[in-house]
């Protein structure tokens, strides 16, 4: 796999057609990019090390070049990532030449901000939301860039491209701005931020097919490999990780597998697996019969998961 | 692959929902895992059929009221398109919605009850998707098993539709009618049997065969400037290039231009996208350009054909959707965001307020509630250069801002 060198980033080339391609989503998400960085003092760019934020900052890349992406990545680190992950992220910073933030959740807990969840599906993924409000809050920043996508959940579904917040970081799901044509309207209050979802029309299999044909490197786990696991509720945890909660009578084993969508450790299931390559993974996901976040047991907490966790911040 | 934009309204009795659940189960775009939450949630609520207005509609408060409140993206794809349908409610206190939808749209369904016919319902999805200038529209009359699949019942409609089109400003729209059930999924993906007087496509059929073009294409060049890039790195050190998206035609490498409002004349000199160089890049096209002279150009200004000048204007005359439960009246200031380009603005007058109701016209009055569309005049602090929605939708239209709440107060469609 191609890595994204300090060659290609900095050099432009005549391209060997002379008409420019249109991809029609690829072309909204960087207009989004660029209305952001217009209408906002301080935005920054929401990094999970996950597919989606991969794919967020290749675009950030294409909407600004030959200049360096404008803003900060933060990461708001749950302590419980995928050390696959961490490597990943600090690669790519390093590649980019861009600032990275880290906020840690442990941070959080450790000032009694925050109470760790305990028992068989303790997950730290509700807490990410105190940190994050947080760092909004040191940083001033006006706008955090996601990488949501309306096809993910239904009540993301509803989310605007420009998601207006309060002070309280909350979402009032009934009292949205419309947005019309492409006009996105920045304006905001002191003490308001916005939330700005790039790819909000892409769907699972846009981001995957945009990743094999850009070649972006992702983290290792999104392809198969051998991994000790055990099973709950029909879903597959890992066993190599101490974060994530098994009881004595879960037994583990080792198996083919690889994750989907990588998240908190102790909130993302591995799917069965033998998609090694990004080919491979994209016929997966053309065929799957099961939705991206099934694996996520933060969605199946009640029907309404998703659109609780957004009014109290959650991005 | 290319993105096909579909608007649709109604409320829950006229089986929108049913039928964009059809085109999602019919064409296997609904995982197993999404079925059976839908299945779960119909049996909770003691139905023995699946309801698949639970996948659409995302809200507690949806679920609660059984009503669309807000505009929904639902997104499936076949082996040829993806589709993205906005998903909107259809009553009249929710004319705002409807037209947010269609304003990104190339396709609307309307759907018209069998049993009903043409409802002033009908009418209003109809005008809005008229003056919204939706390209491509689909009646597709419903619960045609209810009343026998009879072909005199779907004629009776079709014409009485085709009455409403006589109001049509926009001749080149294409209406498309398809007798469908989407409950027994006739017609939706499907071809049927019980109605074999019709010989047209099926709604995926007529979707699938459509060429897709971008909403705000067609109409002259236009590039509003969205940043300016200014690398400052030793191999870019003296780079200035301009970030923006191509709105109608296209750009080529050596075109004569002129930079708005300076009226200052260039070429293009380079068309960059990412990091590569291209002689020609088309509407719908984020790209960065460079000019051959250097000149002071800001967000804001517009680089435009020189032998395609738009209107220079500081007072505007536009149809405007209000959005707002504040009313709209003559002498409040409103910021106008018009493509890249805010401009403090005051309201001149309201002319009248155009009926969405069939049968009435217009009434004489100088105020817009919300959810109406009125006939605005608009003076502007700052001149904006623009096209008629007309001839330039991107170009031709505009959202108000109340600079107190910073809410999008209403939109415009410049005459």
């Amino acid at each position: 796999m191609e890595t994204v060198t300090e060659e290609t980033q900095t050099k432009a080339t005549i391209s060997n057609t002379s008409v420019l391609e249109i991809n029609a989503l690829e072309s909204e998400a960087i207009y989004i990019f660029r209305e952001v960085v217009a209408q906002f003092e301080n935005p920054v760019l929401l990094f999970s090390g996950g597919k989606d934020s991969i794919t967020l900052v290749r675009l950030a890349q294409k909407a600004f070049f030959p200049a360096k992406i404008p803003f900060p990545l933060m990461h708001i680190d749950t302590g419980h990532n995928f050390p696959e992950t961490i490597a990943f992220r600090d690669k790519l910073v390093k590649e980019l030449g861009v600032e990275l933030i880290v906020r840690n959740v442990q941070d959080s807990i450790n000032e009694g901000k925050v109470v760790e969840e305990t028992g068989k599906y303790a997950s730290r993924n509700m807490l990410q939301t105190t940190t994050l409000l947080d760092a909004i809050e040191e940083f001033k920043f006006d706008a955090c860039i996601g990488g949501a996508r309306r096809d993910e959940e239904k009540a993301r579904a509803k989310e605007r491209i420009f998601s207006v917040r309060d002070d309280f970081g909350q979402w009032d799901e009934k009292n949205q701005r419309p947005e019309l044509f492409d006009l996105l309207n920045g304006e905001i209050e002191l003490g308001q931020n916005v939330r700005v979802f790039p790819i909000s029309n892409w769907t699972e299999l846009d981001v995957w097919s945009y990743i094999e044909k850009e070649r972006i490197e992702i983290p290792s786990i999104y392809f198969a490999h051998q991994r000790n696991i055990f099973v709950r509720d029909g879903l597959i945890w890992s066993a190599d990780d101490e974060v994530v909660f098994r009881a004595e009578d879960e037994l583990v084993e080792e198996k083919t597998v690889r994750f989907r969508t990588v998240g908190d450790m102790s909130c993302t299931a591995a799917v069965l697996s033998t998609a090694d390559t990004i080919e491979k993974v994209v016929s997966e996901i053309r065929d799957s019969k099961i939705s991206e976040r099934g694996a996520r047991i933060d969605d199946k907490r009640s029907e309404a998961a998703m659109e609780k966790r957004k009014q109290q911040g959650y991005f | 692959m290319e993105v096909l934009k579909i608007a649709t309204a109604g409320s829950v009795d006229d089986g929108k929902s049913t039928l964009i659940g059809r085109l999602l189960y019919d064409t296997k775009s609904l995982t197993d895992d999404k079925v059976e939450a839908i299945r779960k949630s119909s049996e909770q609520r003691g139905y023995d059929y699946l309801d698949f207005s639970f996948a659409t509609d995302g809200l507690v408060a949806e679920r609660e009221q059984g009503i669309t409140i807000d505009v929904a993206h639902i997104y499936f794809s076949t082996l040829k398109k993806s589709y993205i349908i906005a998903d909107t409610p259809g009553h009249v206190e929710y004319t705002r919605n409807m037209v947010t939808g269609a304003s990104t749209s190339q396709v609307a369904i309307i759907l018209i009850d069998a049993r009903k016919g043409v409802i002033e319902q009908t009418y209003r999805h109809f005008f809005i998707n008229n003056l919204l200038r939706v390209k491509d529209i689909i009646v597709a009359v419903n619960k045609m098993d209810l009343v026998d699949y009879s072909e005199e019942v779907f004629n009776d409609i079709k014409s009485d539709f085709e009455a409403l089109n006589a109001v049509s400003t926009y001749a080149e729209q294409q209406l498309t009618y398809i007798p469908v059930s989407a409950l027994k999924g006739d017609n939706i993906v499907e071809k049927t049997d019980a109605m074999p007087w019709y010989d047209g496509d099926t709604i995926l059929g007529h979707l699938e065969q459509l060429e897709v073009s971008d909403v705000q294409d067609g109409g002259q060049t236009r590039f509003a400037v969205q940043n300016v890039i200014r690398p400052k790195t030793e191999e870019y050190h003296d780079f200035r290039g301009f970030a923006g998206k191509i709105k109608g035609g296209k750009l080529k490498v050596g075109d004569k231009i002129t930079v708005l409002p300076s009226l200052t004349q260039s070429k293009v000199k380079e068309i960059y996208f990412f990091d590569k160089t291209y002689q020609e890049a088309a509407a719908g096209s984020s790209v960065v350009i460079t000019l051959e002279d250097e000149i002071n150009i800001t967000r804001g200004d517009m680089l435009v054909k020189s032998d395609e000048l738009p209107k220079i204007e500081k007072q505007i005359e536009a149809t405007v959707c209000w959005m707002d439960n504040k009313q709209l009246q003559p002498g409040a200031k409103y910021l106008i965001q018009h493509n890249t380009n805010k401009v403090l603005s005051k309201i001149d007058g309201v002319k009248h307020v155009i009926s969405t109701q069939y049968g009435s016209h217009q009434d004489a009055n100088n105020k817009l509630a919300l959810n109406e569309i009125g006939s605005v005049s608009i003076k502007l602090s700052k001149p904006i250069f623009y096209d008629s929605y007309q001839d330039n939708k991107a170009n031709g239209s505009f959202i108000l801002i109340d600079p107190q709440t910073n809410a999008t107060a209403g939109v415009g469609f410049i005459d």
